[in-house]
């Protein structure tokens, strides 16, 4: 039997391998968040005090909206060519060969996001100066939504709502982390200490990465009966 | 030891087999045969734990697979319908990550298993470029790598020629000598010798 | 007591409960509603529109006691594999959705006379709100799966996960809140403190305790629904129809 940590090591690897073969495909949740934050200038017009003021709101959604469009990407393909019951076969916890799928997919697409977001920030008159702390929330909770969304994609394998159906699962659970990572944003840009909402964001990413590999494995098999 | 009892599954309404009651024994193999849909992928999927029972248990050294959990699925493997081939990794590749999950891989063993199922010169294709034969054989070549004592196999030969089919037919018929035990289901003859094979035709009860 | 969780006893066992609890639900609700609606006093601040209150809180209890409650019959079926589980669960959902919307219409209505507006975005009204979503996304899951061990054992999952979110999202609605609401708005949050007159304390109670029979009332009747789907093969149940169980 091999090792535990070659197996998780391997599913991380082939998730990377496999990205950078389908490349084309990885880049359009980044485009879609620069999308979708472009969006509110044009609604609500480029007012620079506005644009400070919702600055932190908007570049959170976004990401949040951008991290539920890729949660597709996470089991869809293996589910359909056989791989995914493969993975439910092997002779490790599927818990954490789960986990080292979704930390695959965070840094394909989650970090991408955390990095893009300095720039897209500027773009909405943000302080420079309160940057850091937008991207230290944006780092703490993209994985947060990642794993939660990774439960929702799990139950969802197969299922003809398809992506529409996950987003309705999943949002009404990232409101916590919407909730403290953008206000922790908000704080920087008033000046304030954003401690105890990165705290509170940290105990999230804690606690999902306790529970959510468990639940999405168990999430797998439901859905591979 | 394979052992079934009182296997009972379900498909929303329908029964597709109940009170199931078999043992294989190493050196054995089992053919399941049926129309489509009479529940052969169904209970192959039962007996390595991917489909839960509705009713009944499955015992592998006589201990209830539920509890072995780890321990049972590093004595099998399983080849469904799907080839679980990734099209834009080369065999090797796609080999080398399979196996490595189940057993630490060797280039050295993957590169003989692509040379005994005949795919060593596409060895550095992408697997989107092969044929659906040609998939299947990366697919089977799992079986040669991994070497495990069960092995589940869901309409093995499809889209075989009929000589590549006889040299994979050869491959099991080796493994059921070697005392292995061999569970598949085909609707065509098994291009396999006679004498180990045990039938079991599944009818969906009235 | 594990017997029961088999539709074969349950069915029967419902049917003959029922009636009890459905005319416990009525005695309960008139009582309350006319102590509630006419016996009760008016508010100091508010006047008559407090009567409001009578409907809508025990309704926001409710949605929450039913979550809680389709998430441990889940659980049960995850953990047992016992039908009745499956089917409390399944028929828990939209009783408890119903009572969230009653206690979002309710308490839209309520917040007209009391802030001049709609909808204020307080904290409790947003997590009820948010409540709303996860029994929608509950129901959108358990519909778009054909096999019903799959939906019971998937909507189950999320169920729990939801379970486990909610005190979490309670909080967090909460904290928004503070940070983001001047504290005039303080009247509904002015249920949470043990000030309230016994005189107004005594229906509400009595509409909470009506409704949670009500439920028990709608569960028995939908599971014996569901069972009569299921099970309508099964030659016990067509004996029992005979029967007229």
């Amino acid at each position: 039997m091999s090792r535990l940590d070659i197996a998780i090591w391997l599913v991380f690897r082939r998730e990377l391998t496999l990205a950078w073969r389908r490349r084309a495909d990885i880049v359009v949740p980044w485009v879609f968040f620069a999308i979708v934050v472009s969006l509110f200038p044009l609604a609500i017009g480029p007012e620079p005090q506005t644009l400070r003021t919702i600055g932190p709101g908007v570049v959170w959604v976004g990401a949040l909206l951008a991290t539920m469009l890729s949660l597709g990407h996470i089991f869809d393909t293996d589910y359909a060519d056989g791989s995914l019951e493969q993975l439910a076969l092997a002779p490790h916890p599927l818990s954490l060969l789960v986990l080292a799928k979704v930390a695959a997919h965070w840094v394909l697409a989650g970090l991408p996001l955390v990095l893009i977001a300095p720039l897209l920030a500027v773009q909405l008159q943000m302080d420079i100066a309160s940057l850091d702390v937008l991207v230290a929330s944006l780092l703490l909770g993209t994985p947060v939504m990642i794993l939660i969304g990774s439960v929702g994609a799990a139950l969802t394998l197969g299922l003809r709502g398809g992506g529409v159906l996950v987003s309705l699962l999943v949002l009404p659970l990232y409101t916590p982390v919407l909730i403290f990572g953008a206000s922790a944003a908000m704080s920087a840009t008033q000046g304030t200490s954003a401690e105890m909402q990165l705290s509170l964001l940290g105990a999230f990413l804690a606690l999902s990465l306790t529970f959510a590999p468990w639940a999405s494995a168990a999430a797998l098999r439901i859905s591979l009966d | 030891m394979l052992s079934v009892h009182n296997l009972a599954c379900r498909r929303g309404d329908r029964v597709l087999f109940e009170h199931l009651e078999f043992t294989l024994e190493p050196g054995q193999l089992l053919h399941l045969t049926g129309r489509n849909g009479s529940g052969k992928t169904t209970l192959l999927r039962t007996l390595c734990g991917l489909t839960l029972p509705h009713e009944g248990s499955v015992h592998w050294q006589g201990e209830d697979i539920r509890e072995l959990g780890d321990e049972f699925r590093a004595e099998l493997t399983y080849v469904g319908h799907p080839n679980a081939i990734h099209g834009e990794l080369t065999p090797e590749e796609n080999l080398f990550y399979a196996t490595g999950l189940a057993r630490r891989p060797e280039r050295a063993r993957i590169a003989e298993a692509l040379e005994r199922v005949g795919l060593a010169p596409q060895r550095y294709l992408a697997s989107k470029l092969l044929s659906q034969g040609q998939r299947r054989r990366v697919a089977l070549a799992r079986l040669l790598i991994l070497e495990s004592p069960l092995w589940l196999l869901d309409e093995p030969f499809n889209a075989l020629d009929r000589e590549t089919a006889e040299q994979m037919g050869a491959v099991v018929a080796r493994h059921v000598e070697a005392q292995g035990l061999v569970i598949v289901t085909s609707h065509t003859a098994l291009p396999v010798g006679r004498e180990s094979v045990r039938e079991l035709p599944l009818e969906a009860p009235e | 007591m594990r017997e029961y969780a088999s539709p074969k006893l349950f069915y029967p066992l419902a049917g003959r409960l029922i009636p009890w609890l459905a005319a416990i639900t009525a005695i309960l609700m008139a009582w309350g509603l006319y102590l509630g609606l006419f016996d009760s006093p008016p508010d100091y601040q508010q006047g008559e529109s407090v009567r409001i209150m009578y409907v809508h809180v025990p309704s926001a209890w409710m949605s929450m006691f039913v979550y809680v409650s389709m998430a441990a019959a889940g659980g049960a079926a995850l953990v047992w594999k016992t039908k009745v589980s499956e089917m409390a669960a399944s028929a828990s959902a939209p009783i408890g959705a119903s009572f969230t919307l009653l206690a979002l219409v309710t308490g839209s209505l309520w917040g007209k006379p009391m802030w001049g507006t709609y909808w204020a975005w307080d904290a409790r009204m947003t997590s009820e709100l948010i409540l709303f979503f996860l029994y929608l996304g509950y129901m959108a899951l358990e519909a778009s799966i054909d096999d019903p061990r799959r939906a019971a054992r998937a909507t189950a999952v999320l169920a729990l996960v939801g379970v486990v979110n909610i005190p979490i999202i309670h909080f967090s609605v909460d904290w928004w809140n503070t940070l983001h609401q001047p504290a005039s708005i303080g009247a509904l949050n002015r249920l949470g403190k043990p000030t309230i007159a016994p005189s107004m304390l005594h229906p509400l109670l009595l509409m909470g305790l009506a409704y949670t029979f009500f439920y028990f009332t709608m569960l028995l009747v939908r599971i014996r629904n569901q069972i009569l789907v299921r099970e309508r093969n099964a030659t016990w149940l067509a004996e029992a129809l005979k029967e007229g169980r």
